[in-house]
């Protein structure tokens, strides 16, 4: 074949964590604190619920907007969390995972040139997306000393003429950050101001644990700009069913569900009817597991406390973003000695942008057992590393 | 933060009071405080530990009975049912609704001795009307526990 391929996609680097993946996989005996899905089971109602959709037989296409019956339980779920009512009928569209909605969520919006305002360190797939659907990125380094929380300077500075819309990504894969109530208020209104979008990400909703999460789409003016973005995977363990939803004023749904419709017609029908289950009776087994990582953090928190680690505590999602400027290397200089010295696999910052360098995303979601072993483990690392500097 | 205590010792009760304070987000003092209080209250009842006798080469036999009862003037079931605790192989005695009255789970070292148990000294109690003696034939979970299942982690090392 001589004809060239995309230029468009052969520029796109692949993610800094694939790269990362290689090294570790040819370690069988290394333990991880690198993944970004639960280590729960999904409930086994909610896989019951799919079994048995199975046995009756539902292995049809469903409509592409998803099953009106799930749809009308997103929307519920979602008047319910965060006081906004939403029409089933045409303002839900059930997606495959969250990731889908981010990519169909932003060719919706897109036209060539606009430019898309991405605060980083943030999951890996905004930039691709964002590229892909013709944007022009823009790239806002969030700052530690804000608790990686997004500012209305830092908004307004990245702002031109050519804005379209905003990503926020709260809670936050990598930092664990969180937005309140009042963060937001001041980026609404530079919102409102520069009538830009929004695409909220906020899939890890469930998992906050100061207060629950508050959502930009609760204040004024703020819903018929915004896409609304959750899902299954991170609330109830539910990654491999590949299922989330976006909502948005009808307008955005209806461009959305074009593409949807043409690229991949309905999200799988065995997860929506368990879906279904997760939203009707799941109530408790979210407030298990956010429990159990509740504990976790707190365990990961006090253990970097005492052996002198810089971390701010963050509040949401299951990351914990540790500084490791102190050792003077390169995130992914520290995690692969890490990885080769002490058998730990930790996300090196930098894989979630720039701005993520000199930190390391540490996954809690493991047992208790686990993450003791990984943080002796780290302890030991970094005190060899702070005399090989003295 | 007493729920939470609680349900973290009801799956580990030798977690060691500094990482049990970490846990709570508390100072151990204030852990150790209302801990107190619980065993005062008893709010908790003992400490125990969940063992699969199976595994080791000590014979047990586990019934459960169910057992219809009259209920005596002016103490309900309360009477009978301490009559019949007080036995130590009777290891749980519940008031039931419905068909029968009271449930009792028995452990002895031989079918033989359940059997003796219920012919000789319950079913010869004056209230009991009845009894239903069903075997444990294994023991697939116990105190929310699944007893024979090792959970490896199959997900992929990294993950975005």
């Amino acid at each position: 074949m001589t004809k060239s391929l995309s230029e468009k996609v052969i520029q796109i680097k692949p993610s800094g964590i694939r790269k990362f993946f290689d090294i570790v996989s040819e370690m069988k005996d290394a333990i991880s604190l690198g993944v970004g899905e639960p280590d729960f089971d999904t409930p086994w109602h909610i896989r019951e619920e799919g079994i048995y959709s199975l046995e009756r037989g539902r292995t049809f296409y469903t409509s592409n907007a998803g099953l009106k019956e799930l749809r009308e339980e997103i929307s519920n779920k979602v008047k319910r969390t965060r006081g906004v009512e939403y029409d089933p009928i045409c303002e839900v569209l059930v997606t495959v995972g969250g990731s889908e909605a981010i990519d169909i969520g932003l060719r919706a919006i897109i036209n060539e040139g606009d430019e898309v305002i991405i605060p980083t360190p943030s999951y890996v797939s905004y930039l691709p997306c964002a590229v892909l659907a013709n944007a022009k990125p823009v790239i806002i380094n969030l700052k530690a000393e804000n608790e990686f929380r997004l500012t209305a300077d830092e908004l307004e500075n990245a702002i031109t003429d050519k804005t379209k819309a905003l990503i926020l990504p709260f809670p936050n894969n990598p930092t664990g950050a969180i937005m309140e109530k009042k963060d937001l208020e001041e980026i609404a209104k530079v919102i409102v101001k520069h009538d830009l979008y929004v695409l909220s990400d906020e899939i890890y909703s469930e998992l906050t644990y100061k207060e629950k999460h508050f959502s930009i789409v609760s204040l004024d003016n703020m819903k018929e700009r915004t896409i609304l973005i959750d899902g299954f995977s991170k609330a109830y363990a539910m990654t491999g069913w590949r299922l989330g939803y976006a909502l948005a004023p009808r307008e955005i749904i209806k461009q959305m569900t074009k593409i949807h419709q043409f690229a991949i017609m309905c999200a799988p029908t065995t997860s929506q009817y368990a879906a279904i289950s997760a939203l009707k009776n799941g109530d408790s087994d979210i407030e298990t597991m956010k429990n159990a990582y509740n504990q976790r953090r707190r365990f990961l928190i006090h253990s970097f406390k005492k052996m002198g680690l810089e971390c701010f505590e963050p509040y949401g999602a299951f990351y914990v973003f540790p500084c490791i400027k102190e050792f003077n290397m390169t995130s992914e200089e520290f995690a692969t000695r890490f990885l080769k010295e002490e058998r730990v696999a930790a996300v090196p910052g930098n894989a979630f942008g720039e701005s993520g360098e000199g930190y390391l995303r540490i996954s809690y979601a493991y047992s208790m057992e686990n993450l003791k072993v990984a943080i002796e483990r780290l302890e030991r690392f970094i005190n060899k590393l702070r005399s090989e500097k003295a | 933060m007493r729920e939470e205590l609680l349900s973290i010792l009801e799956r580990n009760s030798r977690i060691p009071f500094d990482e049990l304070a970490v846990l709570l987000g508390k100072s151990e003092e204030e852990v150790m405080n209302e801990l107190n209080a619980l065993e005062a209250e008893g709010v908790i009842c003992g400490y125990h530990t969940l063992i699969d006798w199976e595994k080791t080469s000590l014979e047990k036999v586990n019934a459960l009975i169910e057992v219809r009862v009259t209920p005596q003037r002016g103490q309900g079931f309360d009477k009978i049912a301490e009559r019949i605790y007080n036995y130590p192989e009777v290891r749980a005695v519940y008031l039931i609704s419905g068909g029968y009255d009271l449930l009792i789970t028995l452990e002895e070292k031989s079918l033989k001795e359940i059997s003796r148990f219920v012919t000789e000294k319950l079913s010869t109690l004056d209230s009991v009307l009845s009894t239903a003696t069903h075997f444990i034939l294994k023991k697939y979970k116990d105190h929310g526990t699944i007893l024979d299942k090792k959970h490896a982690d199959e997900r992929e090392i990294i993950t975005p």
